[in-house]
């Protein structure tokens, strides 16, 4: 973007183009992070409700109470800013935005469709994991500075609990990376073009269980229940958020439900063909841009809705759980990490490499050659596709 | 007007930040905070990483290096969890000591980095910013040269023989050290795991 920006500014304007770009990357993503918050939050009051059945929300903002999330923003502006006495107050003031910081940093190497990613590098998915493994920084440092027992314990909790899950969620996110051969989200993505049998979750028996174990180490990474410990309101208060209120209360909720969507779009992309649909309906459109730029650029809308919903997909499975199952004791939680996630991914890891190396073209109903699989060097041009 | 160099900009800006927090760490005497301007400072050399095209390299500084200090930090929180806020005293011997050390460094560091002549730092080429258009393709060469090919010459003639004639690659040692680790992290929390009787009565009954 920032290229195409400079051919219309003289030279000495050129950073402006630069400037420009990053602005609009930036202000996208900050929109999409909080706007999949807002929704998420409005989601979570609506399934909980369903699930415990009540009606949830009615009555703010028309029939389905769509406009709850402003409101509760609204009413969590005007509260009370509180700083405990006890309380180590640069790092209690700093911390909730370390965690939205590595919460929305991660959205820089997501890509919502083919070549829509504001960063398109090859070491996407590495960057992905080591940002996203940064949120419990601020966390501890949350729960240390807050000067109480509660908000202690809870960042204790989430110290061992978010290290320990990041090693089996790592040896998941290894399986589709080999199978794709790159670290790029990009062709990542446009390598499971097709029908839904290219997924990855679908490329072998192997790769489906990896699938799941993915699942519960990413609610794990993002302390959504059954693995809420960090935060659980039964024993610990409230966690690590014990002492917050007001306004750094919000943001640390920004970062847990930005996480979740950002982990969702990493499964989404990894696993379940990104922005791919289930069936290659952009494909029998001729919504590429080997056709023409414009149909490129609706086939990209329609691949970025796709994605949008597989994340809120997993976002509403995240939240299915959570109302539905009880929540784990600390020594479950280890023991469910140490003795059979990492076992199972390692395992797993073995059996997809075999399975590769025996089976190198696929072999359930894996269209030999993908309909979009070649398009990684035709770079849309000029929308978003800015480094 | 002459243009801004956002490049030179954004280099002294995390140039700064990391040598600042840098400072604050030997200033600082609360053991949290301490390691708390050690993560921003190493945060902003991955922040330097990333500048200088270095993707791969600046993820490995957030994943090791940020995520190193953060176990460090769990470890601070938990010695000085008994009072609120215990620091640090540091004696005068320990201050001779570390500014000896220091001083040394800085010094071999200095004279290194004004030994390389002017002739090698790298051209500014007009009009490309260098981060803006440097080729996204740093991991597969990296991975290549772990496998022992030569990525530098890949672009000559005779490819076949540049594959073989190649170092043997960095795989074996890079393996070796890893295992080499695990066995130590393996052995450590043995080590330090609660010693149990094994003729009963040294374990409880956990509800």
């Amino acid at each position: 973007m920032a290229e195409y920006l400079s051919q219309y500014l003289n030279p000495q304007w050129q950073w402006l183009a630069y400037v420009a770009a990053s602005l609009v990357h930036v202000g996208l993503l900050l929109t999409m992070a909080l706007a999949a918050a807002a929704i998420s939050i409005w989601l979570e009051r609506k399934v909980s409700a369903r699930i415990q059945d009540r009606l949830g929300p009615t009555r703010v903002g028309g029939r389905f109470g769509w406009l709850q999330p402003p409101a509760d923003g609204i009413k969590l502006l005007c509260k009370e800013d509180i700083i405990p006495t006890a309380a180590d107050r640069l790092l209690f003031r700093t911390a909730p935005y370390i965690s939205f910081c590595a919460a929305f940093g991660v959205f820089l190497a997501l890509p919502f469709a083919d070549g829509w990613a504001a960063l398109q590098f090859d070491s996407a998915v590495f960057f992905f994991l080591a940002v996203a493994g940064l949120e419990v920084f601020g966390v501890i440092l949350g729960g240390y500075a807050s000067g109480s027992k509660y908000s202690l314990y809870g960042a204790i909790r989430e110290a061992a609990q978010v290290i320990s899950y990041e090693v089996p969620m790592a040896l998941c996110v290894v399986i589709p990376v080999m199978i794709a051969g790159t670290m790029d989200l990009v062709a990542i993505g446009n390598q499971q073009a097709g029908w839904f049998t290219n997924w990855y979750v679908f490329h072998d028996p192997f790769t489906f269980v990896t699938f799941w174990v993915y699942v519960t180490c990413a609610v794990a990474h993002v302390n959504r229940a059954p693995f809420d410990l960090p935060e659980a309101e039964s024993e610990l208060v409230a966690g690590f958020m014990t002492e917050y209120s007001g306004f750094r209360w919000v943001i640390f909720f920004m970062a847990e439900y930005a996480a979740m969507f950002a982990v969702s779009g990493l499964a989404a992309i990894l696993f379940l063909g990104g922005w791919n649909g289930p069936i290659p309906v952009t494909h029998w459109l001729g919504l590429s841009y080997n056709v023409h730029p414009l149909a490129g650029y609706l086939g990209n809308l329609l691949g970025m809705c796709n994605f949008i919903f597989k994340c809120f997909a997993g976002v509403t499975f995240m939240i299915w759980l959570r109302w539905t199952l009880p929540r784990l004791r600390i020594d479950q939680v280890m023991t469910t990490c140490l003795k059979y996630c990492i076992p199972l991914a390692a395992a797993m890891f073995l059996g997809a490499m075999l399975w590769v190396y025996a089976f190198p073209d696929g072999v359930i109903l894996r269209e030999k050659s993908a309909p979009r699989a070649a398009a990684g060097n035709l770079q849309p041009p000029v929308a978003l596709s800015g480094r | 007007m002459e243009t801004i160099n956002w490049h030179s900009f954004f280099f002294l800006l995390f140039a700064a930040v990391a040598a600042a927090m840098a400072a604050a760490v030997v200033v600082s005497g609360n053991i949290v905070r301490m390691a708390f301007y050690l993560v921003v400072s190493l945060g902003a050399v991955a922040g330097l990483f990333f500048l200088a095209g270095a993707d791969f390299l600046g993820a490995v500084q957030l994943m090791v290096y940020v995520g190193g200090t953060m176990v460090l930090l769990v470890f601070g929180v938990m010695l000085t969890a008994r009072g609120p806020f215990i620091s640090m005293q540091t004696g005068g011997g320990q201050w001779v000591m570390a500014v000896v050390v220091g001083g040394a460094l800085l010094a071999v560091l200095l004279q290194t980095a004004f030994s390389v002549g002017s002739s090698a730092r790298p051209r500014q080429v007009e009009h490309t910013p260098p981060a803006a258009t440097a080729p996204a393709s740093t991991t597969t060469r990296l991975g290549l040269g772990l496998l022992g090919v030569r990525v530098d010459r890949l672009a000559e003639d005779g490819q076949d023989e540049i594959l073989q004639q190649g170092m043997s690659g960095y795989l074996l040692p890079f393996e070796i050290v890893s295992v080499h680790l695990l066995v130590v992290l393996i052995g450590a929390a043995f080590l330090a795991r609660a010693k149990r009787k094994a003729e009963g009565g040294g374990r409880r009954a956990e509800g």
